[in-house]
C-alpha cells in the first residue's frame, strides 16, 4: 500500500498539521511517512500545501506531480492542484470560499462542509480535524486508535485535553462528507 | 513504536549533534536551515551535557568560534545555507590548512548571490573541490533522508577526527525540510579532559606541560620547502581517504542500461523514475554517491564497462556531471539533467529527460 497524498490550502488552517497528524499516524502502524511542506515566505493568509505519502515500503520521491488524493482548502489550490490528481483518484474539497468547483470526470470528488461544522462546533481550530475525518472516511488508511496516538505524539502535552475534541472532529468529518456530481 | 519519531531534516542534525557528545555549536541562522539552531536553543543541552550552543554576531564570527574549538580538541560544529557558507570559506580553509576536524553542515538554496530559499544543489563544485583558496578538500557526506542526516552528524566527526580534516554534510532544503520517520542515535557523553588528551593530545592545544613543546595551530609558513612538504602530505591523506572512505548505494543497477547518478535529494526523485522506467519496460539503475568527496569513481569506471549511458541528475547547471564524465573517460555517452534556481524536477521530468538525452538519441 503506497498513498501520495497533496494537502493545500490557506496558512493558518492548519494544512501543514492535518498532514503531521496523518504522517504520525502511519509510524504509530509501522508505515513508512514523509511529509514535505512547501517552504517560503509565506504566512498566516498566504497558501500552504504539504505532500504526505504513507508506505508499507520505502518511500522513494517525497516530492510528486500526481497525487491519490487531494485535499483542498481555497480556490487558488483548488485551481492549481485539480489536474494532479491521478485518474480514478479522489479530490475532497471544502466548497466554502469555492466560486469555481471541480470540473474533472475522471475523479471521484467529494466535499465536506469543514468551515460551517467547525462554526457550529463553536471551534475553527478543529476545522482540519473535520476534514482529516472526511479523508479518512474515504481512505481508511490508519486506523482511528492510530490517529489518537498520533494526535498525543505530535501535540505537545499542555494540549492533550484537547484530544477528545479532535477525535469527536475526526467523527464529525466522517459523518458529513458527501460525494458531488461534476456536471 | 515509540523510538520511532517523525521530525524534519534540521531539528534532527540539532538533535544528533547532542547526542554524539558534540561540545559546541556556532551559527547564525538563514532559511532553510534556521531549525538548527532554534531546536538546540529549545533543547538547552548546556543543561544538559554542557554542550555550548551560541548565536554569533555573523557567518565569519561563527566558523572562528569552530577554529577555536577545534584548535582545543573540541568537537565543535557550524551550519548555514549557501550565502553563508561562502562567508565561512576563508575560516573553513584556513581550518583545512591547520588540518583541525570539525564539522560543517551546509543545506543548500538555489544561487549565485543570495538568490532563492529554495533547495538547491549548486553548492557541489564550492563543498568537494574545496570551497576556499588553496590545496584542498573537505570530506562531503550528502544524506538523503531524515535518518542519514541523523546518521552522519556522528560519521562526519568520526571521519574528521580521524583524518583531522574538516567534514561537510552537503544536504539541501528538501531534505532539510521534510519530515520523515527517524530513529535517533543512543546518547553518548562529551569526551572528558583525558579523553581529549588520549585522542588529540597530540596536537590540539590543551595547556602546555614541562614534558612537552609548545603546540602551535596554524596555517601559515613562510617557507615554501615546507609548504610543499605539508602540501604533499594533505594529498597524502585525501589519497587514503579515496582508498578507504567512498561510500555509496546501487539500485536495481546490475541488469541496467542505462544509470542514473545522483545525491541527496535528486536520489530520491531517481528512485522513482527508475521504477517509472522498469514499468515501461527500460532497464535502469540508479547509483548515489554518499560520500561526495572521496567520489566513487571506481564504481562508475566499472559501470561505463557494460552500460550504454549515464544520466547525471543535480539541482545544478550541471557539476557533479564533471566528475562522473572524469571517471567514465569517454567510453559511453554522460549527459546532465536539472532544474534550477530552487526548481525541483519531478521523477516524470527524469524519465523524460532520460529518453531524450540519451535513449532515443540517433
Amino acid at each position: 500500500m503506497t498513498e501520495e497524498i497533496i494537502i493545500a490550502g490557506f496558512g493558518g488552517q492548519g494544512v501543514l498539521s492535518m498532514g503531521k497528524i496523518l504522517a504520525y499516524s502511519g509510524i504509530m502502524q509501522d508505515q513508512e511517512v514523509s511529509w514535505m511542506p512547501s517552504y517560503g515566505p509565506e504566512m498566516r493568509g498566504g497558501t500552504a500545501n504539504v505532500t504526505v505519502i504513507l508506505s508499507d515500503s520505502r518511500i522513494s520521491s517525497p516530492i510528486l506531480q500526481e497525487f491519490d488524493t487531494a485535499i483542498i482548502l481555497n480556490q487558488q489550490s483548488l485551481d492549481k492542484f485539480e489536474k494532479s490528481v491521478k485518474p480514478g483518484g479522489v479530490l475532497i474539497y471544502d466548497p466554502n470560499g469555492i466560486t469555481r468547483h471541480p470540473v474533472r470526470k475522471d475523479i471521484k470528488v467529494y466535499q465536506v462542509d469543514a468551515t460551517e461544522e467547525a462554526l457550529k462546533m463553536k471551534n475553527a481550530k478543529i476545522f482540519n480535524m473535520i476534514v482529516l475525518g472526511a479523508f479518512l472516511k474515504l481512505k481508511p488508511i490508519v486506523k482511528m486508535e492510530n490517529v489518537i496516538k498520533g494526535l498525543k505524539e505530535s501535540l505537545p502535552p499542555r494540549h492533550h485535553h484537547l484530544i477528545p475534541l479532535n477525535e469527536e472532529a475526526i467523527k464529525k468529518g466522517i459523518e458529513i462528507v458527501k460525494q458531488f456530481s461534476v456536471n | 513504536m515509540a523510538e520511532y519519531r517523525l521530525m524534519k531534516g534540521n531539528e534532527v542534525i540539532a538533535e544528533a549533534a547532542i547526542r554524539c557528545g558534540c561540545d559546541g555549536y556556532f551559527g547564525y541562522p538563514i532559511t532553510p536551515q534556521s531549525e538548527i539552531m532554534e531546536t538546540l536553543m529549545l533543547r538547552k543541552p548546556w543543561e544538559e551535557t554542557g554542550m555550548v550552543v551560541l548565536q554569533a554576531e555573523s557567518e565569519i564570527a561563527a566558523i572562528n568560534m569552530v577554529y577555536g574549538g577545534a584548535s582545543c580538541g573540541k568537537k565543535v560544529m557550524t551550519s548555514s545555507s549557501s550565502p553563508g557558507i561562502s562567508l565561512k570559506q576563508e575560516g573553513i580553509t584556513y581550518i583545512a590548512g591547520a588540518e583541525l576536524p570539525c564539522l560543517i553542515v551546509n543545506v543548500v538554496r538555489g544561487g549565485p548571490g543570495l538568490g532563492t530559499i529554495q533547495p538547491a544543489q549548486s553548492d557541489y563544485f564550492q563543498a568537494v573541490k574545496g570551497g576556499g583558496h588553496g590545496d584542498y578538500h573537505l570530506i562531503v557526506l550528502a544524506p538523503a533522508s531524515v535518518q542519514e542526516m541523523n546518521d552522519f552528524v556522528a560519521l562526519g566527526f568520526e571521519l574528521a577526527f580521524k583524518y583531522r580534516n574538516p567534514a561537510m554534510i552537503l544536504s539541501d532544503g528538501v531534505i532539510g525540510q521534510m519530515m520523515e520517520k527517524v530513529k535517533l542515535s543512543e546518547y553518548k557523553p562529551r569526551w572528558t579532559d583525558e579523553e581529549i588528551q588520549k585522542i588529540s593530545g597530540s596536537w590540539a592545544t590543551t595547556g602546555k606541560t614541562p614534558d612537552r613543546d609548545y603546540h602551535v595551530i596554524t596555517s601559515l609558513d613562510l617557507d615554501s620547502a615546507k609548504q610543499e612538504i605539508f602540501n604533499h602530505k594533505l594529498i597524502e591523506k585525501y589519497k587514503t581517504m579515496a582508498e578507504k572512505e567512498v561510500r555509496y548505494e546501487t539500485i536495481s543497477c546490475d541488469d541496467a542500461d542505462y544509470i542514473l547518478v545522483a545525491y541527496g535529494s535528486s536520489s530520491r526523485i531517481c528512485q522513482k523514475a527508475v521504477d517509472l522506467c522498469r514499468e515501461k519496460g527500460i532497464k535502469v539503475g540508479l547509483l548515489r554517491p554518499i560520500t561526495l568527496f572521496p567520489y566513487p569513481t571506481k564504481i562508475i569506471q566499472e559501470m561505463a564497462k557494460r552500460v550504454k549511458g549515464f544520466l547525471s541528475v543535480e539541482m545544478s547547471a550541471g557539476q557533479m556531471v564533471e566528475d562522473v564524465r572524469l571517471a567514465v573517460n569517454g567510453k559511453v555517452p554522460v549527459e546532465h539533467y536539472g532544474r534550477l534556481g530552487g526548481m525541483i524536477p519531478t521523477p516524470n521530468d527524469v524519465v523524460k529527460a532520460l529518453e531524450e538525452k540519451l535513449i532515443n538519441v540517433k
